[in-house]
């Protein structure tokens, strides 16, 4: 291996160590605030990538009839609330407001040119329809299971992916996609070449952990959904609702997900089935942080995309396994280091 | 007795399928058997053990595999060669392998929380689909074809319709295993793994050990499926041991009701079939053909976790007639011999003792500079008002907790480092402040936990039913200290449905099952009613004067002033007063604390 070779690896690690690491973050905001392992995260990121592949193919892509039927139930489900308690005047104006919103997005795709508008605006709409998906599957998967044990709710999150699998291939088909590159520029360090897309998404992903870090220091929103991760219960009684403070964390993970997928996809050709080991990859990292440690799951998760690429050039067949079996010394120094003995509930 | 019949009828349509069914049908129900001893597993690990692992198809895949490679690799390396390609080394060589995996998991895994467990058999299941599909030895992604066909009592068994037999009388002995496994002294520790885990130790249970068994029967159950899988199909590729088979096979446990032995067939059976037809159908009414199940069979998971958790046997249970139901009491044996007693210290003799016990939390002080003595055959009263750190004490004496400074000594021991287990087999026993019962056992079963140290028959022995003695040994102790509580009519009750102050003394009970020299209660008489609290101190003067020694934190002091021979007064994590309940009733200090002093 010459600098060469080794300074190509290198950025090939950082930048899906960057990904692994966004993901890694939300893996851990959902875990921590609601309990659940998002295993269907990775779902997220293909469903962004190729949602922006068919846009740039100029289809209108298949995720809007998703969405419509996902805020079709969603609405069905308030207006029977509402019937039901009679309670909330305001209930009719949001379930408008819902509708208007998927009517106008469906509207927009069907108008559109949309291979022909900015990139920019593709990445936008792409957002939009996905990241309301987040919320409306907490409110009909989770929401009603939120005091089951965590068993339950693993088992739940991992039908849910496989479920959600099966949609992906439904919505796009079996073929994999790769969208065009933000920018075509090529930068030169010194003698190193650097692709533009890399440096995109390590300074879009800095820049969104930057982003969430002083949203959970500094504003009210950010302190409530950190105060539910520290004691649930305690958080309710102060006034924070249970409910929102999952539907938040579940449109983040989606937000932070799409977005993943809409950075790699020019890089790498996605599959609507590639984003279970994407993920996963998410969740090496989080485990190295010991499912708690922010700081030290992002720094985990960029040493599995740095390992990841450099066993690629060594030892490519066995990339998975060396990713995967990176676990067992940090299950080995944690076991080491429990004694105590816990119910669970 | 009707559920017998069920079950003879069930067998005689077993044994008569292949006959009348068309080669197809026979196939799918190989599967069927195929899968169930795997789903079995999973039912013992997540139904009653509370675990769950997605790593099941890779344990499957490890049995086929071994088998695979040692019946068709034409020159086996040197150390292999002994085998000589027999499909039944491979079956040995392959359940070593899966034993081998499983316990390295489980070491790394199951003494984490509980996410740990899954999350770590999905990485291996990954990798070990990904091992298969690169190593070329093993025949890359396109697998080893041309396994032989086994071959029992000179009868080969090269056909669907003859390997079936075989495979469910393996499954049927597998169901056997586990049902009698479940029922004795170490099923008892197993099912108190979900839910009662420290309560369990406190009895004594090793629970990592507990947990450790059932994840590596599962294992097994699951290597032996593959062997099987490998010579009915003749040919391993890695596909049907990759994750999402291992989701499966949870899916299909939960389907069919991850509590009870029975839904595993049930679930594996309805998995199959509602596979194939939607197979057959979906992509008529969807278009193209894709993996379309995914999304049905995702939907239903997701909707029966939120409807009905346990499956659907516990449906079909409560469908039937009551009296096919709770047929199975256990019978205790009322010949059977007493079990051994341990000899107590001699009375007035020094058993427990606190040595300036401090405990701190963070800057809070919840016990300061605390002693006390404990000594054998007397009543010692632990109380103070609310937040007064009594129930920290409690845990510095029984080795939850570790003091800070200081020490507690027992029958001359330092308590510093030892598990509450260890403390256990020392000869302490207690009682919880908030009740720890397993609430869908019954009363006996729970009281019998108690008596788990005092056997020593182990896993073999309780799966296959020939520790039966000691087990009545176990049951009678356990029958006759519920009967010396008062709850001799409870005994096949489930523990739940007793009322709080009954669930108090049956935890009392538990207690003296494990013969011990020392008692801790904690708010024994809490929610008890005027002539049950009469008969609690009746009992305990009893076990006083036959050399116990008695601690317990009490508030009602009608009932300590009665019963203890000393008092020790907490304040504000410190020892205020101690001395005879007549001297403590006059102490102005106790009299403060608890009605205020007189400014």
């Amino acid at each position: 291996m010459n600098i060469q070779i080794a300074t190509l690896l290198g950025q090939d690690g950082l930048t899906n160590g960057a990904i692994y690491a966004l993901l890694a973050l939300s893996i851990l905001l959902v875990f921590t605030v609601t309990r659940i392992l998002l295993i269907p995260l990775g779902e997220f990121v293909t469903f962004g990538a190729l949602t922006m592949a068919a846009m740039q193919m100029g289809k209108a892509p298949n995720i809007e009839w998703l969405l419509l039927g996902l805020v079709l139930i969603d609405c069905a489900l308030d207006l029977y609330q509402y019937l039901k308690h009679r309670a909330e005047p305001k209930k009719l104006k949001v379930i408008a407001l819902k509708l208007s919103y998927v009517v106008i997005m469906i509207g927009l795709l069907n108008q559109l040119p949309l291979s022909e508008i900015p990139m920019a605006l593709q990445v936008v709409l792409t957002l939009c329809l996905i990241v309301p998906i987040g919320p409306i599957m907490y409110r009909l998967f989770f929401q009603p299971l939120a005091e089951a044990p965590a068993l339950v709710l693993l088992i739940v999150s991992i039908a849910l992916h496989v479920a959600m699998v099966g949609i992906g291939l439904l919505l796009f088909g079996p073929e994999g996609a790769r969208t065009e590159p933000f920018s075509d520029s090529n930068f030169r360090l010194g003698s190193v070449m650097l692709k533009s897309q890399t440096l995109w998404v390590i300074l879009v992903s800095i820049f969104l952990i930057v982003t969430l870090f002083i949203a959970f220091e500094r504003t009210l929103y950010g302190k409530a959904l950190r105060a539910t991760a520290v004691n649930r219960m305690g958080a309710r009684l102060q006034g924070i609702s249970p409910v929102f403070a999952g539907k938040a964390t579940f449109a983040l993970a989606a937000f932070i997900g799409s977005a993943s997928g809409i950075l790699i996809a020019p890089i790498t050709t996605l599959y609507y089935d590639s984003g279970f080991i994407i993920s996963l990859k998410g969740f090496v990292g989080a485990i190295i942080g010991g499912l708690v440690s922010y700081p030290i799951a992002a720094i985990g998760a960029v040493a599995v995309g740095m390992i990841e690429a450099f066993s690629m050039f060594w030892a490519s067949n066995y990339k998975e396994i060396i990713v995967f079996t990176l676990i067992i010394p940090f299950l080995i120094w944690r076991s080491m280091n429990s004694h105590s003995v816990e119910d669970e509930e | 007795m009707k559920p017998r019949y069920l079950i003879i009828i069930g067998l005689v349509l077993l044994a008569i399928a292949p006959q009348v069914l068309p080669t197809f049908q026979v196939t799918l129900l190989n599967y069927i058997g195929l899968y169930a001893l795997v789903v079995l597993g999973l039912v013992l690990l997540t139904g009653v053990g509370g675990m769950t692992s997605f790593g099941q198809a890779a344990f499957v895949g490890l049995g086929a595999y071994s088998t695979a490679y040692l019946t068709t690799t034409e020159q086996l390396p040197s150390w292999l060669a002994w085998s000589a390609g027999s499909p039944w080394i491979g079956l040995l060589i392959g359940l070593l392998l899966t034993a081998a995996v499983a316990l390295f998991l489980g070491a790394l895994t199951l003494k984490l929380s509980g996410h740990y467990l899954p999350l770590g058999t999905i990485a291996w299941g990954i990798s070990l689909y990904y091992l298969f599909g690169t190593m070329s030895s093993m025949g890359g992604h396109t697998g080893i074809s041309g396994l032989p066909s086994l071959s029992l009592f000179g009868v080969v068994l090269d056909k669907g319709e003859k390997i079936y037999y075989l495979i469910w009388v393996i499954l049927l002995a597998a169901v056997w295993i586990t049902s009698n496994l479940l029922n004795s002294r170490e099923g008892r520790a197993i099912r108190a793994l979900k839910g009662g885990q420290l309560m369990a130790e406190s009895m004594g249970v090793n629970t990592f050990r507990s947990k450790m068994v059932i994840f590596l029967i599962s294992a097994l159950f699951a290597g032996i499926s593959g062997w099987l899988y490998a010579h009915t199909q003749r040919f391993v590729n890695p596909t049907p041991f990759g994750l999402s088979m291992g989701i499966d096979y949870l899916f299909m446990a939960l389907i069919g009701g991850v509590g009870s032995v029975w839904g595993a067939l049930l679930g594996a059976g309805i998995l199959t079939m509602l596979k194939q037809w939607l197979q057959d159908w979906l992509p008529l009414i969807m278009g193209g053909n894709g993996q379309y199940e995914t999304i049905v069979l995702g939907l239903l998971i997701v909707f029966m976790m939120q409807r009905s958790p346990g499956g659907i046997w516990p449906l079909l249970v409560r469908l039937a007639p009551a009296s096919w139901r709770n047929q199975n009491h256990i019978k205790v044996d009322a010949s059977a011999e007493n079990l051994p007693r341990r000899d107590l210290p001699e009375k007035g003799q020094l058993v427990l003792e606190a040595r300036n016990v401090t405990r701190r939390f963070g800057g809070l002080v919840a016990n300061n500079q605390m002693n006390l003595q404990l000594h054998a055959g007397e009543v010692l009263a632990l109380i103070g008002p609310n937040g007064a750190g009594k129930s920290t004490m409690f845990n510095q004496l029984s080795a939850v907790d570790t003091p800070s400074e200081g020490e507690v000594l027992f029958l001359d021991q330092s308590l510093k480092g030892k598990t509450s287990r260890e403390v256990a087999h020392m000869g302490m026993s207690r009682t919880f402040q908030h009740v720890k019962l397993l609430t869908t056992m019954t009363v006996l079963e729970n009281v019998a936990l108690g008596t788990h140290m005092r056997g020593n028959k182990g896993i073999i022995s309780a799966s296959l039913h020939i520790e039966r003695e000691e087990e009545q040994r176990l049951l009678k102790e356990a029958q006759f200290q519920l009967e010396r509580v008062g709850l001799g009519e409870h005994l096949y009750t489930e523990a739940g449905s007793l009322s709080l102050g009954q669930q108090r003394i049956l935890e009392i009970a538990r207690a003296l099952c494990a013969d011990p020299c020392v008692l801790l209660l904690d708010e024994p008489a809490a929610g008890l009613r005027h002539k049950e609290k009469q008969a609690l101190a009746e009992l305990l003067q009893k076990l006083r004067q036959e050399g116990l020694a008695i601690l317990l934190v009490e508030h009602d002091m009608d009932f300590v002033m009665n019963l203890a021979d000393r008092i020790v007064v907490m304040e504000f994590g410190e020892k205020i007063a101690e001395g005879l309940p007549e001297e403590i009733q006059s102490n102005p200090a106790v009299l403060e604390a608890y009605l205020g002093g007189a400014e």
